[in-house]
């Protein structure tokens, strides 16, 4: 088995409205220093070990976990763990 | 004519829509849920508002996997009018029938009131018995009706005329004021605005019977013409 995190977030470029509310509200806590926040999604696959394995995890953010029109994305796949 | 209005596991507006073209117009119409279904008998394919899925991960993305949407790509492909409203358009971007995406309304909040809209395009099929330019009202329910695309793709929206309606006070951020698109070969028209809600003078305004009768009275005409 082998452990899949997928990081998705927003294109460069495509207004965040939330991550804009999340920037004012730090500020207004304080944390002046906060310029820019983008809020995005993580999502974390339990994936049987097989080949291809990458290519079957970056289709699967194409057809599926990320929207290429607005959503860019990355992945990693964790070592199996051998018992 | 014999519309289908698809139902998927947390469709709100299927009863509106079927209400709008059965009750109101008169027409043939089935509420079709998303399972075991066969679209090949209906000349009109309806996809209603709500939150399809919960609006898991993506509003409209669960949705657009099922398998009725790979036989509505099919009914797409072979020129039958296919309408998505709200959570029915952004289920069309989802499957990649229409150009851009839904994205979070601009001010965050969920939005339910009536707007008003200008028809671009009155050449489609489900705009011709609008004037050009025409100001309709219709209501709008959503927290996610705003529309982006690339600078690529607005060109080309613009250039073929699929811009078919805009806001006249743009309430959601929407790029160009856009509230519905159709795709480029004329048959599938995707936008936020309800106007299955827009049937009855008593509940608000009917300017969105003119588009249920543009689309019931272009299928007569093409009828006649193929079976004559």
């Amino acid at each position: 088995m082998r452990k899949v995190t997928v990081f998705i977030t927003l294109k460069q470029g495509v207004l965040d409205p939330q991550g804009k509310q999340v920037q004012e509200s730090l500020n207004v806590l304080g944390y002046k220093e906060v310029q820019e926040a983008r809020v995005g999604k993580y999502v974390e696959l339990q994936v049987e070990d097989g080949p291809n394995i990458e290519a079957r995890v970056q289709e699967m953010c194409d057809k599926l976990l990320a929207n290429p029109v607005i959503e860019d994305y990355h992945f990693d796949v964790e070592e199996a763990v051998h018992s | 004519m014999r519309f289908a209005v698809i139902v998927f596991p947390g469709s709100n507006c299927d009863r509106d829509m079927y209400h709008a073209v059965k009750d109101v117009l008169g027409e043939e119409a089935d509420l079709v849920w998303y399972q075991n279904s066969n679209l090949e008998n209906y000349d009109g394919i309806l996809l209603p508002g709500g939150f399809s899925y919960g609006d898991y991960l993506r509003t409209g993305a669960v949705a657009a996997t099922s398998d009725v949407m790979n036989q509505v790509k099919k009914h797409a492909r072979n020129g039958k009018p296919i309408l998505g409203v709200c959570n029915g358009f952004q289920i069309l971007t989802e499957a990649g029938l229409l150009p851009g995406a839904l994205m979070q309304n601009k001010k965050l909040s969920f939005m339910c009131h009536q707007e008003e809209l200008v028809v671009e395009n009155n050449e489609t099929i489900f705009t011709r018995g609008f004037e050009k330019g025409e100001v309709v009202r219709f209501p709008i329910a959503h927290g996610e009706g705003n529309y982006y695309c690339n600078s690529e793709t607005l060109s080309e929206l613009q250039t073929n005329d699929q811009i078919v309606f805009t806001y006249r006070n743009n309430p959601n951020g929407s790029v160009e004021n856009i509230a519905g698109i159709i795709n480029k070969h004329g048959n599938v028209l995707g936008m936020m605005p309800h106007p299955e809600r827009a049937v009855e003078a008593l509940l608000g305004s009917n300017d969105g019977l003119k588009l249920f009768q543009s689309l019931v009275k272009n299928w007569r005409e093409s009828y006649y013409v193929t079976n004559a």
